[in-house]
């Protein structure tokens, strides 16, 4: 029997990422720069009036109670949800096959399950200037008030879509496509410069 | 200008592509109403104050939005989602003013 090998993941950051200190941290290191690299990126899809079925489907598979309301979402450290569009959630696992895991569960008459794991790239800044470097970017307003923790939001840079989640209270991940990581990750170490910024 | 995206809340017209006047009623595709074609794709209000638009949040969530716009202040005094199917999603409403 032939030996099936694992593919290896690779990182589009890879050329760009330099764990260490960087920029102006000499005064200390104000924000931390790391790529999470979730198993699984999900994006679900309710069909028109179904919208709490799928809720509850994400809350019986991934165990998170999403919160009512536009961009409500929930992050625990392993898993994470939010509302990104009328009837549109993005669910995000530490592990890999939360795709099969909604497969059964999201069914035709509810709405769609569309896997983005590989499509992707998960981002995390922390830090009390997390704030402050995020709006260099977006156009979009990131105080606690406005922009609750857990809470998801659809926006873009430069023209090129992302969608945010806050997932503390200076902790925000970013979900920006693949094939544009690489240049938003060299984007933002540019703009953590000022700030002094870690990668880890 | 910002618009106040039903879903997003205000955010920054860039964020938005314009869909076109929202007053046009488009014939069934199998209507061979001449009349109605041609007032379709070419009868306009042009109004020198508040215009109905169709914007699509193409930079955010995508959803399609009715907007009242001035074309004079660009004052915008109401939107809505364009379609009603997700209307329980709406948290960002902005009325029309009395
Ligand atoms: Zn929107």
């Amino acid at each position: 029997m032939v030996e099936r090998q694992l593919p290896v993941r690779l990182s589009p950051l890879e050329p760009e990422y330099h764990p260490g200190s960087h920029g102006n941290f000499e005064q200390g290191v104000d924000v931390i720069l790391s790529e999470t690299r979730p198993g699984s990126i999900l994006q679900l899809a309710a069909w028109p009036g179904e919208e709490k079925r799928l809720m509850s489907a994400i809350y019986k598979v991934a165990g998170l109670a999403l919160p009512d309301g536009a961009g409500g979402g929930v992050a625990n450290g392993v898993r994470a949800a939010f509302g990104f569009a009328p009837g549109k959630f993005t669910v995000v696992d530490e592990a890999e096959g939360l795709a099969a895991a909604f497969c059964g569960v999201v069914t035709p008459d509810v709405g769609t399950v569309t896997d983005l794991s590989h499509g992707r790239t998960a981002i995390r800044i922390a830090g009390p200037k997390a704030e402050w470097v995020l709006a260099k970017f977006f156009a979009i307003d990131f105080a606690l008030t406005a922009f609750p923790v857990g809470a998801g939001r659809s926006t873009t840079h430069h023209d090129v879509f992302a969608q945010i989640q806050r997932s503390g209270g200076d902790q925000f991940d970013i979900y920006v496509f693949r094939s544009f990581a690489r240049s938003f990750w060299k984007a933002l170490c540019h703009a953590s410069e000022e700030v002094g910024y870690e990668v880890q | 200008m910002l618009i106040t995206c039903p879903y997003c809340g205000p955010r920054d017209v860039i964020e938005f592509t314009y869909q076109g006047d929202g007053n046009r009623e488009r014939p069934q595709p199998a209507s061979q109403d001449i009349d109605a074609w041609n007032a379709y794709v070419y009868d306009r209000l042009n109004p020198a104050g508040d215009h109905n638009e169709i914007w699509q949040h193409s930079g955010g969530c995508r959803a399609h939005v009715r907007v009242v716009r001035n074309t004079l202040t660009h004052d915008i005094s109401s939107t809505a989602f364009a379609h009603g199917g997700h209307k329980s999603a709406a948290r960002h409403r902005t009325e029309a003013k009395s």
